[in-house]
């Protein structure tokens, strides 16, 4: 019953924040950037504006709508990327083993002893700040759990006999991969790319944050926190919606992803009774 | 168990070996390094006399596998390599940041610990309850919360308004401004450690060997205070290792924000500053405390589980 | 009045189970009105194949069944006390005491932390009120009395240093440790090695011989039965559908599925080929009304289609 309630909570928030990125062109009652009345900043909400103004008088309502449109495409593109990679290295892995395993094991461990945001920074300090960056940066640091749960997957599988019998019966490698494979490993790793995008958002809000991800004037949650810092006293309005935006938007695609799991592993049916 | 220990901070070289080399490929495409970046600040309008003299003082002219040989050669002398922007050596640059970080990782983690292992057991020995559900909920909420928002509404509330605690700063042997920033980075680790812990008691409590302890007439408490609690530890011991090697980098925000002067704000700053250097010895030092944690947590282990073979 | 009475008195039984119901939630009977008697000192075999409510029926009258599955009629009597109606603090009393429980796995079955001595040696500590140094002494002999050699070391050591039958001995030095009434065994030696099971069985029979204790044996494997029990009581789908002498079921079974499941025994000479799948053979000697079967289950790649009856 709380396996269902979870899912379902998580899908309403998810598909929120998804529909806010889709419609902030047309619902946003401000321009992001260029409607910047200084006579009107650090304004507490009201009618006009919701949400109240940040700084450079700019409706926070409407960065938010926008910035949502950031925190989607980041999450859902870098997860794609660390999706592709860590399955493909994962899978191979598995089904090939010998050096071609060590040698995707012992990359693996290395991603893992790199902690992701560590190595985001390091990325982004290369690549300069901006979208694309972070796409890249972020989509090739967060594979490792893929490639893990695809490789173990992929063995498992390996000793069930369906392998064996699919060779017998004379299907060629990548066939089998693809036929026999994937179908069985898509579910764990919907999973853990759904709880992924709720990191990626999570990431790419302490990038911005910092000053490398998205810079101003351009709106992401996380710089505006950095901006809404300066002004917590006089406006802490600036700091609380930008930061409940990314907390309610991870937490859609945490419960998302922890709903999907719970309904896949047939182990937690039988525990909740 | 000495060799044991021995054995596994061998392994511990390649891994730290392939990330150095990583880095330090990544930072040699920089399409601008620290010299440019200072032409570019307009401070000077360098010639490129000066230019060339600047790269030679720091190694820049030689091609990559020459610098990156120098480097490890260093290394192995424990030499870090000189910072560019303080022209002295990257350790003493490092090194009184040190100490600050790892209190703050060891502060998170206690909180996180105190908090998230007993809540995460009661939940488990109620399961469905109202307690359970709630806690669980909550576990879920503190793993999405970012917690540089997280760390900025406490500022809001215990410093600002309430004036309880100081926002920032940082003075050795007072628990006053460790407090605030580490219950900002603990709450995620409480959180999954309170998730981890309530899923380690419902497996061991569904376990054969709970039922057989049922069978011999043991009490609840009794059965949860003796072949409950120890089993949990050690599935739980992990998730605690993993937190605690991974906290040095999740801290790199929590300090920035508390204006900690640990690893982590040492960190941005010479990534904003291009202070190649630095930053390298930073990662490395990042690295090296989480295989090292990872590394203890396989000796507990081993001190604790009997079946681990310790040869 | 005085005289000696008429002919041999039948002595109570140790436990008398009456139309013992268990169900899953609302209307999901597993177990239909199982009824028995256990006689003093009496080893008893409930035989049925895996899912026909034998284990359950174990389990629940040590009170060790899992939610969901509950109890939903029916009386257990051990030793003249309804156990049903007790507390739980009551029943937990008589578990490891009065009546005790040897299970299937010996791999899962032991604390993999402690020692096993320890882990006899707590029986002691609880239901004897010992100390724990005299408690480890008992724990010593208890070892010996399962003949595991040089007891003294083995008591030091933990479960995965020893092997399947060590294990289940002991399974079982602990389940005897307080001399109880009633031992149910559930597959004790399902999960052994052949060589090794019919120690453990002789050990059984031999330990509750000398001390009186009932047994109730549940078991899927005739031959145990056959060894082991005087009286069997045959279980089919959560039903009780036969109950006789050992000897007398095997020359006479009455009922149409215990003559299913004794045709279904490989006979010695026969060439059956081997195969997967269900009792085939239970299927030609029982007809479907009498009892319904699912399909058997084949491992196939996807896409690959296969002929009915090939």
């Amino acid at each position: 019953m709380r396996v269902r309630f979870n899912f379902a909570l998580g899908l309403v928030l998810a598909l929120l924040v998804i529909a806010a990125a889709i419609s902030a062109g047309w619902i946003a009652p401000y321009d992001p950037i260029f409607d910047a009345d200084l006579m009107n900043s650090e304004m507490p909400p009201s009618w006009a504006h919701w949400l109240g103004t940040d700084g450079q008088g700019r409706d926070v309502l409407s960065r938010i709508l926008y910035g949502a449109r950031v925190s989607l495409t980041v999450g859902l593109v870098s997860q794609l990327i660390n999706s592709c990679i860590g399955t493909a290295l994962g899978v191979s892995a598995g089904y090939f083993g010998g050096w071609w395993d060590d040698l995707v094991n012992g990359l693996t461990n290395v991603m893992l002893a790199i902690p992701s945001l560590v190595f985001a920074l390091a990325i982004m300090a290369v690549l300069g700040p901006g979208l694309p960056s972070l796409l890249i940066a972020l989509g090739l640091t967060n594979w490792s759990w893929t490639c893990r749960i695809a490789r173990s997957s992929t063995l498992s599988l390996k000793n069930q006999g369906f392998v064996q019998a699919a060779r017998t019966a004379g299907f060629g490698d990548t066939n089998i991969m693809r036929t026999q494979i994937l179908p069985n490993i898509l579910g764990p790793v919907l999973v853990i790319a759904t709880l992924g995008i709720g990191g990626a958002v999570l990431a790419e809000a302490a990038l911005s944050f910092l000053g490398v991800g998205i810079r101003p004037p351009q709106p992401s949650w996380g710089n505006m926190l950095t901006d809404a810092r300066e002004l917590i006293r006089t406006a802490p309005w600036a700091s609380i919606f930008p930061g409940l935006a990314i907390f309610i938007t991870v937490l859609g695609f945490n419960l998302l992803g922890d709903g999907l799991r719970d309904m896949l592993d047939p182990h937690m049916r039988t525990r909740r009774t | 168990m000495l060799r044991f220990i021995l054995r596994r901070m061998l392994q511990m070289i390649p891994t730290l070996l392939a990330v150095v080399l990583i880095i330090f490929v990544i930072f040699s495409v920089v399409p601008g390094s620290f010299i440019t970046s200072l032409m570019s600040e307009g401070r000077n309008v360098m010639n490129a006399d000066v230019l060339a003299h600047l790269n030679e003082q720091f190694g820049l002219d030689k091609p990559l596998p020459v610098r990156l040989w120098d480097y490890l050669w260093g290394l192995a002398h424990f030499d870090l390599g000189i910072s560019y922007r303080t022209r002295s050596p990257v350790w003493d640059v490092i090194e009184p940041r040190l100490w600050p970080s790892v209190k703050l990782a060891l502060a998170a983690m206690g909180f996180a610990a105190v908090v998230g292992i007993p809540l995460g057991f009661l939940a488990a020995l109620k399961p469905g309850s109202l307690f359970d559900t709630g806690t669980m909920m909550m576990a879920v909420s503190g793993l999405s919360l970012p917690e540089f928002w997280f760390g900025l509404l406490l500022m809001y509330v215990f410093a600002l308004h309430l004036g309880l605690l100081p926002s920032f700063g940082y003075q050795a042997g007072s628990i006053r401004y460790i407090i605030l920033p580490a219950v900002a980075l603990g709450v995620s680790p409480m959180a999954l450690l309170a998730r981890t812990t309530r899923a380690g008691v419902l497996d061991v409590m569904n376990a054969d060997f709970v039922r057989t302890a049922r069978a011999k007439g043991l009490s609840e408490p009794r059965l949860v205070r003796t072949h409950v609690t120890r089993n949990v530890l050690v599935l739980v011991l992990t998730t605690l290792g993993l937190q605690v090697g991974s906290l040095m980098g999740q801290a790199i925000v929590i300090e920035k924000l508390f204006s900690w002067p640990g690893i982590g704000s040492l960190l941005v700053d010479s990534v904003s500053t291009r202070d190649i250097p630095v930053v390298q010895g930073t990662v490395i030092v990042i690295v090296l405390w989480f295989l090292v944690i990872n590394m203890l947590v396989d000796v507990a282990y081993a001190a604790i589980d009997p079946r681990i073979k310790v040869t | 009045m005085s005289g000696a009475p008429s002919g041999p008195v039948p002595p109570d039984p140790v436990l008398s189970v009456r139309d013992l119901r268990i169900g899953v939630g609302r209307g999901n009977e597993l177990l239909h009105g199982v009824s028995f008697d256990i006689l003093p000192g009496e080893t008893y075999g409930l035989v049925g194949e895996s899912g026909s409510g034998k284990s359950i029926t174990g389990l629940s009258v040590m009170g060790l069944l899992k939610r969901p599955l509950q109890v939903t009629g029916g009386s257990v009597v051990f030793r003249g006390q309804d156990v049903l109606t007790l507390g739980r603090r009551a029943r937990r009393k008589l578990r490891g005491d009065r009546m005790a429980m040897v299970f299937q796995e010996p791999m899962t079955a032991l604390n993999p932390l402690a020692t096993v001595g320890r882990q006899i040696a707590e029986m002691f500590v609880i239901h004897r009120g010992m100390d724990w140094s005299q408690a480890r002494r008992k724990a010593v002999e208890a070892l010996e009395s399962v003949r595991v050699p040089a007891p003294e070391e083995r008591a030091r050591s933990y479960p995965h240093q020893l092997s399947g039958g060590m294990r289940q001995r002991v399974m079982i030095a602990i389940a005897l440790a307080c001399r109880p009434d009633l031992l149910i065994a559930d597959e004790p030696t399902t999960a052994l090695d052949v060589t090794v099971q019919a120690g453990v069985l002789e050990l059984i029979a031999e330990l509750c011989n000398a001390e009186g204790t009932a047994v109730l044996l549940v078991s899927h494997d005739l031959g145990v039965i056959a060894n082991m029990c005087r009286r069997v009581g045959v279980m089919d789908r959560g039903r009780l559908v036969e109950e006789q002498d050992t000897r007398a079921l095997f020359e006479n079974p009455l009922h149409p599925y215990t003559r299913g499941l004794l045709a279904a025994r490989p006979r010695l000479g026969s060439r059956m080929p081997a195969g997967r799948g269900r009792l085939t053979e239970l299927d030609e000697v029982v007809t479907g009304e009498e009892r319904g079967r699912e399909a058997p289950t084949l491992t196939t790649p996807r896409g690959l289609r296969l002929e009915a009856g090939a």
